[in-house]
């Protein structure tokens, strides 16, 4: 679908080599590397404080790593970014600003506008459609503190699809959502699954981790595992990435983790 | 004719400010536009001293280059650990002083009284005239004016989509490939060009509230961006001449009048707007009580 990509056929969506991330000399992310598959939906999970924000963001350089390489589809980052879209967690921005849901959902096309041209006809139906598909049309015109949480999620959501990108990124897509909206999102990831697209997702809830992702990479400012869920999602691991934050309880004679 | 040039002058001032108040506000930087109208003073002086004379183009230089200066320091400071409002409190303070000490030094050189620096005198802008080559191209501080308010129409014209996205959202800004720092720097620069080209005419300290008030009345009605630079122009030229208006009929202070009256604006809106408006506040409340 890309010229580069044709070059690389075989290059891994993402390639993170030894990448560490220091505040004021104290590591947050330390000597961190893996590969992801391409098509995959994989988790970023780990307790508070692990660093995956942080890894995420040094990953896209919008925070500064003191080593560490990036590879995407077989590139940098720079030369891949219109491949790649990003949803920043919702908390990361003043949602009083004055705009509306369809005017966020344009934002995700000013990349590919280049430094001049403006959002047009061709952005404003391309913005629609997709609002349509995270089930937000009807509220296109609506100003965007006017929305719920979860909407307001839904319309990042729908920011980043508009970019068209082969691989995303979404920090906390399910925090603090209603059950229409994780619906939603779970919808759209299978979409982008069937669509060939790869996803890594930082991930909060533990119990859903087997339902929703094929792969997941553990962290704990250095990372503890990365593999299929079946193999990699296990107590033994978990453990090791939570220490003692993390309690295994039975509900409804199943076995759910909890973390923190 | 005197009257054109003040009316003129202060909707200049009125417009540019009012058009980068909104995103000051926006990007909760209003307190970054008071610290940068008075730390571009020791960059007056400076011009002043180097090139002798009050020629724009020097003073436009320096205090520019003093404005991105104090810009550059809050940051770091602020990364450094400070807080941020101190970091601000520190820099433009420290700044101005050192401009109000250059001009006490120097004050056989700068011709700049320090009252002028602090509240403006627009009733004098229409005596201070360009010349060139002999020929009177009319006031300074209209042409300083309207070369700044070219560039902020020129930049925000061809750029107005980067100005919003990094305003709203800079990490998506930033992701998207789009120089989050560079656009920064150039309304930074550019809130250095007005508060400049504004001091003689309303003073450092009126000239944040052209930056805030009008900006702010706009927020209080409207949920979009480029209606609220609109209205915000609106409120910003109604002040200007409404508040020339009433210091001649006052005989009071032109620039207090005009900043008096955009208080009155504000007001206004915080009381009437039907979305932020308190009065509309209270009716809702009521009703979700009766129901």
């Amino acid at each position: 679908m890309n010229k580069q990509s044709e070059q690389h056929p075989s290059a891994a969506p993402l390639k993170v080599s030894g990448i560490t991330v220091a505040y004021q000399k104290k590591a947050v992310v330390e000597n961190v590397s893996f590969t992801l598959p391409e098509g995959r939906l994989v988790a970023l999970i780990g307790p508070n404080g692990a660093g995956k924000s942080t890894l995420l963001k040094a990953t896209l350089g919008l925070v500064p790593s003191i080593a560490g390489e990036v590879s995407i589809y077989g590139d940098t980052y720079k030369k891949m970014r219109s491949r790649v879209g990003y949803v920043p967690q919702r908390e990361s921005v003043d949602w009083d600003f004055p705009t509306d849901a369809l005017d966020v959902v344009m934002m995700g096309r000013y990349g590919h506008l280049g430094w001049i041209k403006r959002p047009g006809r061709r952005e404003k139906e391309l913005a629609m459609s997709t609002l349509e598909k995270v089930g937000m049309a009807d509220f296109a015109q609506r100003q965007i503190s006017q929305l719920s949480g979860g909407q307001q999620q839904r319309v990042f959501l729908a920011r980043a699809l508009v970019q068209e990108a082969d691989l995303y990124f979404m920090d906390e897509p399910f925090a603090g959502v209603d059950a229409a909206t994780e619906k939603a999102i779970i919808a759209l990831l299978g979409e982008l699954k069937a669509a060939g697209k790869t996803v890594l997702v930082v991930h909060h809830d533990l119990s859903t981790v087997e339902e929703y992702f094929d792969h997941v990479l553990l962290l704990n400012k250095k990372l503890i595992a990365a593999g299929p869920t079946e193999t990699t999602f296990t107590p033994e691991l978990l453990h090791e990435t939570y220490g003692g934050k993390l309690a295994i309880v039975s509900s409804n004679g199943r076995e759910a983790l909890v973390g923190e | 004719m005197m009257d054109f040039w003040i009316i003129l002058t202060a909707v200049l001032v009125a417009s540019a400010c009012s058009i980068l108040g909104c995103f000051l506000i926006l990007r909760r930087m209003a307190l970054v536009g008071d610290a940068i109208s008075h730390a571009v003073l020791p960059g007056i002086a400076i011009a002043f001293l180097m090139s002798g004379t009050r020629d724009s183009m020097w003073m436009l230089l320096g205090a520019t280059a003093f404005g991105l200066l104090t810009v550059f320091l809050i940051q770091t400071l602020q990364t450094s650990g400070l807080q941020s409002d101190a970091s601000i409190g520190i820099v433009f303070t420290a700044l101005f002083a050192v401009g109000v000490l250059l001009i006490s030094l120097n004050a056989q050189h700068i011709d700049l009284d320090l009252d002028c620096v602090l509240f403006g005198e627009i009733a004098y802008v229409p005596w201070d005239t360009w010349t060139l080559g002999g020929a009177d191209m009319g006031p300074r501080a209209v042409w300083m004016l309207g070369i700044t308010l070219t560039v902020i129409l020129l930049l925000m014209g061809l750029f107005y989509k980067q100005f919003k996205i990094c305003a709203f959202d800079p990490a998506m800004a930033a992701a998207c490939g789009i120089p989050v720092l560079l656009f920064h720097y150039l309304l930074m620069g550019m809130v250095s060009m007005t508060a400049v080209s504004s001091f003689e005419s309303v003073g450092a300290i009126l000239v944040v509230g052209m930056l805030i008030i009008p900006a702010a009345t706009a927020y209080l009605l409207t949920n979009r961006l480029g209606v609220m630079i609109g209205l915000s122009v609106a409120a910003g030229i109604v002040s200007a001449i409404s508040g020339y208006l009433i210091s001649y009929l006052l005989d009071a202070s032109i620039a207090g009048c005009i900043v008096s009256v955009a208080g009155i604006l504000f007001i206004l809106a915080l009381l009437l707007s039907p979305s932020h408006g308190l009065i509309a506040k209270f009716a809702r409340r009521r009703e979700a009580q009766a129901a």
